[in-house]
């Protein structure tokens, strides 16, 4: 028995190292993928001396900060949506910033109007069809998606995958919920087979024949083509061009990636300056070249290959109006039995 | 058994003792599921109302099927394959004995995402068929789906199966073999003998290691979220982050919890009013059936496909991915990485190890109804989700850490920050509070096999209940002590979402390195991570299987 008391309490000892608090160093959980962001993380460590410390998980954050109470360890987050973001704000954990270099970079419709929350790159939620079985002009609209004509063509992902959840969640704001529904119906008849995959899966399934439409993100197009460790990726993005939806209405539906304070941030200075240093020309255009997204910062060049899909008109519905309606999208997607298949 | 033990319990200062010993470590495996109960007490603005017109069915139907489908496939290649390699003598079957605990070693969501990369289009098969038959397009023929609830029944199957293996093969190794050849020799022929007189006697064995692999299955998400299959998990993580209300997702995890508890109450009824002690202390070499040659070859290929599938297959495929892609973990922290999934895993094993034996042996000493209860409602926490359990873990530990923390503030004016919850220490809390379940109903099955009478015997001759624990009843079951530290050990090797959300800044294991590349279907990049983990799973399954293998007096 009290061996074990000795073992436990060693054990603890052992694993019980400092938390890393010290100053001069800023802790940032994040939703992203830490091999995306890192190349950025370390020029602006190269440039400031400040070290960034990173926890990637996409459940639990928000839980995590909360029970963590006054001792919270994070001074700041990256999300990959809107949708996280304004969790974060329902749940009163993020702390308002108000910095001119943000407010200067980050046009007003793609953060916060009280600092909550700054996006930092946008992401177009496209179609990328067959060069081949697609006509010029048959896929205009996200309308179009729902017509008899699209019958066993389209792929697509989980509709409760977040990027869909947004997507669905536009279509409400704009349309009310008894369109939206109809549409998604529409939509659900004319899929090519059960959603599934992520989002690079629906432009193989074009390349092999499953269906003409996938519909992603814009930037996995340019991941695929400039593919050297995986040519097969770069053979699936050879059969598709991209067709941004309803230029001629409401614009083209995006999403954003953004970044957040975290209340009790204990270096609160420090993250300020991460975000702000994210939204500086240097971060975005390693954005835009690094991982194809769309820098918000005006002037700073998005990657050629991107820029070679032409420009688009953006859809300039309020990000919060699109959160608001996630609830009722994943609502939606279940009335629908969508992730069922036709 | 009780009234024997009972006898030496009364009067016994010592037994209140072990009673608070169960009781509290009881109690600290039943914490999260509390606070995960707690959380559910609020309100979920009609989900229910929501989700019982709309996915519930499907959620529901979709997860009985997949139960029902594991729970078959395990019994038929763990148990059928345990009682091959313990009775007969074939071609291989000395490897094979110790290669088929080798699935346990590789995590579900690789060997899903493995199997669905060679059958799906472009995958080796159906890129063979259509250079055979001519065809160019996914719409020129027919394949099964892949990515369905069959596909996931399979893979889970297949790294599932070794919990039934090694429990049954424990359990026959230990059996009387005398009762076996009396049916032989009344005229039952062997596969008669093996359902009617070898299935039963080690029932309670294969009940447990059916319950653990089903409750891998209720608390599995990568693997149905990969097989685009709605389940019960899927559908709490659905409410939880797309719907916003963690009381609606920690609603519906008591939902699978009550599955979980099901699946308890069945498993106890199956051993009910059968005592499976060991009636006789004579033990025989085994007999070694030889088979005849076309039988041992069959034999042979039965057991080695469950092998070649679960283990040969995702090992070689990752091997080639490595063996291309190895830069980019080596790039990154790798060595660090294996250093902290080993120490972790090693450290998870043994206290869980500790901590089961004496939940198990103090439940054995006080088998009211009501302790027994306790601890086995304690253990249905394995069935949750990882990231479920980790908020149930985080609420409490939080709790206690601003607490440790005001209190040293107030006494030392030294803050600790969080002491637990923002150290790996708060991980190895979380690994044991899932975990101990594996090691509990291990420990608990191996006890319920020795005769009370032992305990009878120890205490008359002036043992106290923890002398006879050391001296009588650890070394009669150190092979599964060492048996539940190694599962415990692979298991944390392999564990992803409670690491994901307990673990500390800048901290990665192999298991969250290879989920950022893994979280993408981008598996890859990770390869050299993911074969890392299974490597690592190799060896304590070598040990295990010398563990059992020994177990057996006089077996060579």
């Amino acid at each position: 028995m009290r061996n074990l008391l000795i073992f436990a309490v060693a054990s603890i000892v052992m694993l019980s190292a400092p938390a890393g608090l010290a100053a001069g160093e800023v802790n940032l959980y994040s939703y992203r993928q830490p091999f995306l962001i890192e190349p950025i993380l370390a020029e602006f460590t190269r440039r400031t001396g400040i070290e960034v410390n990173v926890v990637f998980a996409r459940k639990g954050m928000i839980e995590k900060i909360k029970s963590a109470g006054a001792n919270n360890p994070a001074d700041a987050i990256l999300t990959v949506d809107i949708g996280r973001l304004d969790a974060l704000r329902e749940a009163d954990l993020l702390e308002p910033v108000d910095s001119a270099v943000l407010n200067a970079n980050i046009p007003a419709n793609f953060r916060h109007p009280d600092g909550l929350w700054f996006g930092l790159t946008t992401r177009a939620r496209v179609a990328l069809v067959s060069k081949d079985r697609v006509t010029p002009g048959e896929l205009k609209t996200l309308a179009d998606l729902a017509d008899p004509k699209m019958q066993g063509r389209i792929c697509m992902r989980s509709g409760k995958h977040v990027y869909n959840i947004g997507l669905i969640a536009a279509v409400i704001a704009h349309d009310g919920e008894v369109v939206a529904e109809q549409w998604l119906r529409g939509v659900k008849r004319n899929l090519a087979r059960k959603p599934q995959g992520n989002d690079r899966a629906q432009a193989k399934g074009i390349y092999e024949g499953v269906c003409d439409v996938a519909l992603t993100n814009h930037y996995y197009l340019g991941k695929m083509a400039t593919n050297e460790q995986k040519p097969e990726q770069k053979r699936w993005a050879n059969v598709v061009r991209v067709q941004f939806f309803d230029q001629n209405g409401r614009g083209q539906h995006v999403n954003i990636s953004g970044a957040g304070i975290i209340k009790n941030a204990s270096n609160k200075a420090d993250a300020v300056k991460l975000i702000e240093f994210l939204a500086s020309d240097t971060a975005q255009s390693m954005y835009a070249s690094l991982n194809f997204e769309y820098p918000v910062k005006s002037g700073v060049k998005t990657h050629p290959l991107v820029e070679s899909w032409g420009s688009f008109k953006i859809d300039t519905l309020d990000l919060e109006e699109i959160a608001r309606h996630r609830d009722a999208a994943s609502r939606l997607v279940d009335k629908v039995r969508f992730d069922f298949g036709s | 058994m009780s009234a024997v033990i009972d006898q030496f319990q009364r009067g016994n200062a010592a037994a209140g003792l072990w009673t608070a010993v169960t009781l509290s470590i009881g109690a600290l495996i039943a914490v999260p599921l509390l606070s995960v109960l707690v959380i559910a007490m609020g309100p979920a603005d009609g989900i229910w109302a929501h989700l019982l017109t709309t996915v519930l069915p499907v959620y529901v139907s979709n997860t009985l099927w997949l139960m029902l489908g594991v729970g078959i496939g395990t019994i038929t290649i763990g148990t059928s394959t345990a009682w091959l390699v313990t009775m007969y003598r074939f071609p291989g079957r000395r490897v094979l004995s110790w290669a088929l605990l080798l699935p346990l070693a590789v995590p579900s969501y690789i060997l899903a995402f493995v199997i669905t990369d060679q059958l799906e289009y472009a995958g080796a098969v159906q890129s063979s068929l259509r250079a055979v038959f001519g065809w160019t397009s996914a719409r020129d023929y027919w394949f099964p789906e892949i990515r369905s609830l069959g596909g996931a029944i399979v893979v889970m199957s297949l790294v599932l199966y070794p919990y039934v293996y090694l429990l049954a093969r424990a359990a026959f190794l230990e059996q009387c073999f005398a009762l076996f050849e009396v049916s032989r020799s009344l005229g039952r022929g062997p596969f008669t003998s093996f359902v009617t007189v070898a299935i039963p006697l080690a029932r309670p064995a294969i009940a447990v290691g059916v319950s653990l692999a089903l409750m891998e299955t209720l608390n599995d998400f990568g693997t149905i979220d990969f097989f685009a299959v709605a389940t019960l998990t899927g559908g709490i993580f659905d409410v939880w982050l797309n719907m916003n209300s963690t009381a609606g997702a920690a609603q519906l995890a008591v939902v699978l919890v009550t599955f979980a508890l099901v699946l308890v109450v069945l498993e106890r009824v199956s051993r009910r009013s059968r005592r499976y002690h060991s009636t006789s202390s004579r033990v025989q070499a085994l007999p070694d059936y030889r088979l005849a040659r076309g039988w041992g070859i069959a034999s042979t290929i039965w057991c080695a496909l469950p092998v070649a599938l679960g283990f040969g297959l995702p090992a070689a495929v990752l091997c080639n991915y490595a063996a291309e892609f190895y830069a980019v973990t080596l790039e990154a922290d790798y060595f660090r990485y294996v250093w902290n999934s080993v120490r972790l895993a090693t450290w998870a094993a043994a206290v869980a190890a500790a901590l089961g034996i004496l939940l198990a042996y103090g439940v054995r000493l006080a088998p009211r109804r009501t302790i027994r209860g306790l601890a086995e409602l304690a253990t249905v926490g394995y069935a949750v989700p990882g990231a479920v359990l980790a908020v149930g873990i985080l609420v409490p530990l939080g709790h206690i850490d601003n607490a440790l923390d005001e209190l040293s503030r107030g006494l030392f004016d030294a803050p600790l920050g969080l002491l637990i919850s923002g150290t790996a220490t708060g991980l190895v809390v979380g690994y044991v509070v899932r975990f101990l379940a594996l090691s509990y109903r291990t420990l608990d099955a191996s006890l319920t096999r020795i005769t009370p009478s032992m305990d009878g015997a120890a205490r008359t001759l002036g043992c106290g209940a923890g002398a006879a624990l050391r001296r009588v009843h650890l070394p009669l079951v150190r092979p599964s002590v060492i048996t539940a530290a190694l599962l415990v050990f692979v298991d944390t090797m392999k564990e992803l979402p409670l690491t994901l959300i307990l673990r500390p800044f800048d901290f990665d294991t192999l298991a969250t390195f290879v989920y950022q590349y893994a979280s993408d279907e981008l598996l890859e990049e990770s390869a050299l991570g993911a074969l890392t983990i299974v490597a690592a799973g190799v060896l304590p399954v070598l040990l295990m299987s010398q563990t059992i293998a020994h177990s057996r007096p006089g077996h060579r």
